[in-house]
């Protein structure tokens, strides 16, 4: 059995990313790293900062983005009441942490490696390019709503080959689908690996594509969480066979055809 | 300071026990402690067969609480038996299976199947989950019912301890223990969850797919002391108690009103190694505010005359 740790971590930066509507709306929040043997991209953590005492129980489940020696960086986006509240935390705080959860993404490094990311779904591709032995192999697509000064897209577009574009009006869906029509079917033909993190339909739309066009596909879920270790079977999701099986424990990352989204 | 308890042929090293629906098999949480800390944990609820459980959105986080509406989704007893306890520790902490059937006569079949188990300590007859159609809090809210499904159970358990767990949503917690204790059961455990509801107004949609679900967690704490209270009163059979225990405090202001050991449920979700401490923070209190022994403190509350 892999050992993994709960372990109260301060909180050693809390960055905020771009300009979006809202300030602070994404950030980055940096965090001692525990004594780990060490993470994969696509797996998350679950924190649940010490402030928050009896307020609110569950810990969140994070994808780690980054990281190094010394401390693990998660990539996030304030849009309910505990990703507010985590915005909040300053240098120092005490964090219970408790990772790294779950399967990670396939690494084939030969092998073109097309990442499709919707919004903040980018953020487990952060690490996934760091890692990644034969970074030429990759090619990322973007598809965002807010500024992308919001994501980390230029940091990325260093090292891959990176691709963006933004749904302000319900008119750029259509586009937004062609082009996910196109580097699928294209990706497919070379027999190459399609990972995929980002909103329920967005991972939809690759799921259909992706057994369209014979492509093997990933996606990453991100159901809602009270436990991350398997024990509440609150996130539970349809495998292949229709039966309920834990997103934290048997995913996130689940092969495209064996999931129903 | 002497933690054990012993109850009704139950030996437990210390009084802290980990509430079913919340601990998996116990498995899942061996990575974050050494399970042979606690004094027990009751596995997830199990059914003769495997139950998909109910549709998604499933739980909900409320202030101080959780809703959960699972269905006792597991894989089927015999799943538990030969997948599970025999990678427990079950020689050095009671492994408690809590059992899940739509009638009386399931229910003693149930027991059947694990009367012979050795790594089983005890059986808990979950007569009191809200979030089943079929059997669930129904049975709870009858007390001719609890004493049947206890007598199924106890018939068929050989020489197994019964734990009949009880839920609040009921007129009087005090006839329903009464009608276990009559049944045969060798202790109680209470509370389940309370019966609950969470809607979102602006998709205009219950939280949960469900719509009712069981409330859980640290809001429910009075309500759960009020009926342990009250059960410790009506039975002479020993009681654990259950309902929103998040610290060393709360787990020995049960024991203060009477209950013999605790489990814990919503906080293994706080933090997964929440539990392990718990049994010695307890001794550690107890010391701080000069109880003399377990022993001593329990049941020692001070009612107004």
């Amino acid at each position: 059995m892999s050992l993994r740790n709960c372990r109260s971590v301060k909180v050693l930066k809390v960055s905020p990313v771009g300009q979006s509507k809202t300030a602070g709306e994404f950030f980055e929040l940096t965090l001692e790293r525990p004594d780990w043997d060490g993470w994969k991209p696509g797996q998350f953590v679950m924190i649940r900062p010490s402030s928050w005492e009896l307020d609110m129980l569950w810990g969140r489940p994070f994808s780690l983005s980054s990281g190094d020696d010394d401390s693990v960086t998660l990539f996030i986006q304030a849009v309910g009441r505990g990703t507010r509240r985590i915005a909040e935390l300053s240098p120092g705080d005490a964090v219970t942490m408790w990772g790294p959860l779950g399967n990670s993404f396939a690494v084939e490094p030969d092998v073109p490696t097309l990442l499709l990311a919707g919004g903040i779904g980018i953020a487990p591709f952060r690490g996934y390019v760091e890692q990644h032995p034969r970074p030429e192999n990759l090619s990322l697509f973007l598809a965002h709503r807010l500024p992308l000064d919001c994501y980390p897209y230029d940091l990325l577009s260093r090292t891959v080959d990176c691709r963006c574009m933004i749904e302000a009006e319900p008119s750029d869906l259509d586009c937004i689908i062609d082009t996910l029509r196109g580097l699928i079917e294209d990706n497919a033909k070379r027999g190459g690996l399609t990972l995929c993190c980002g909103p329920t339909p967005f991972m939809r739309t690759v799921q259909r594509f992706a057994r369209e066009y014979g492509a093997r596909a990933q996606v990453s879920l991100e159901n809602r969480m009270a436990c991350g270790v398997g024990a509440c079977l609150g996130c539970v999701t349809r495998d292949g066979e229709g039966h309920h099986v834990q997103v934290c424990t048997r995913g996130p990352v689940f092969w495209a055809d064996k999931v129903e989204l | 300071m002497d933690m054990q308890v012993n109850f009704g042929g139950l030996f437990l090293k210390n009084p802290v026990m980990t509430a079913s629906g919340t601990f998996g098999f116990g498995l899942e949480f061996a990575p974050y402690g050494d399970l042979t800390r606690l004094g027990g944990f009751v596995a997830k609820g199990l059914s003769l067969k495997p139950r998909e459980g109910n549709p998604m959105p499933r739980i909900a986080e409320t202030p101080c609480g959780m809703l959960n509406a699972i269905g006792i989704q597991n894989p089927g007893v015999e799943y538990f038996v030969t997948k599970a306890l025999p990678y427990l520790p079950w020689r050095e902490v009671a492994v408690i299976a809590n059992l899940y059937a739509c009638d009386a006569e399931e229910f003693g079949e149930l027991a059947g199947v694990l009367a012979g188990e050795e790594g089983v300590a005890a059986l808990e007859v979950n007569v009191s989950c809200p979030n089943v159609k079929e059997g669930g809090v129904a049975f709870g809210q009858d007390p001719a019912q609890i004493a049947r499904v206890t007598e199924a159970v106890k018939k068929k358990a050989g020489n197994k301890h019964v734990m009949v767990k009880l839920s609040p949503n009921v007129t009087d917690i005090a006839v329903c223990a009464r009608a276990a204790a009559e049944g045969g059961a060798d202790s109680l455990s209470l509370i389940n969850t309370l019966s609950g509801m969470a809607v979102d107004i602006r998709s205009r949609r219950p939280r949960i797919a469900n719509v009712i679900a069981g409330l859980s967690g640290p809001a429910v704490k009075p309500v759960a002391l009020r009926c342990v209270h009250q059960a410790v009163r009506a039975v002479d059979i020993p009681v654990v108690g259950i309902g929103g225990i998040a610290s060393a405090e709360d787990a020995l202001e049960f024991i203060l009103v009477g209950a013999q050991a605790v489990q814990v449920g919503t906080a293994n979700f706080l933090r997964p190694d929440f539990a392990f401490g718990l049994a010695d923070e307890m001794e550690a209190l107890l010391s701080e505010i000069g109880a003399a022994s377990l022993d001593e403190f329990r049941g020692s509350l001070q009612l107004p005359l």
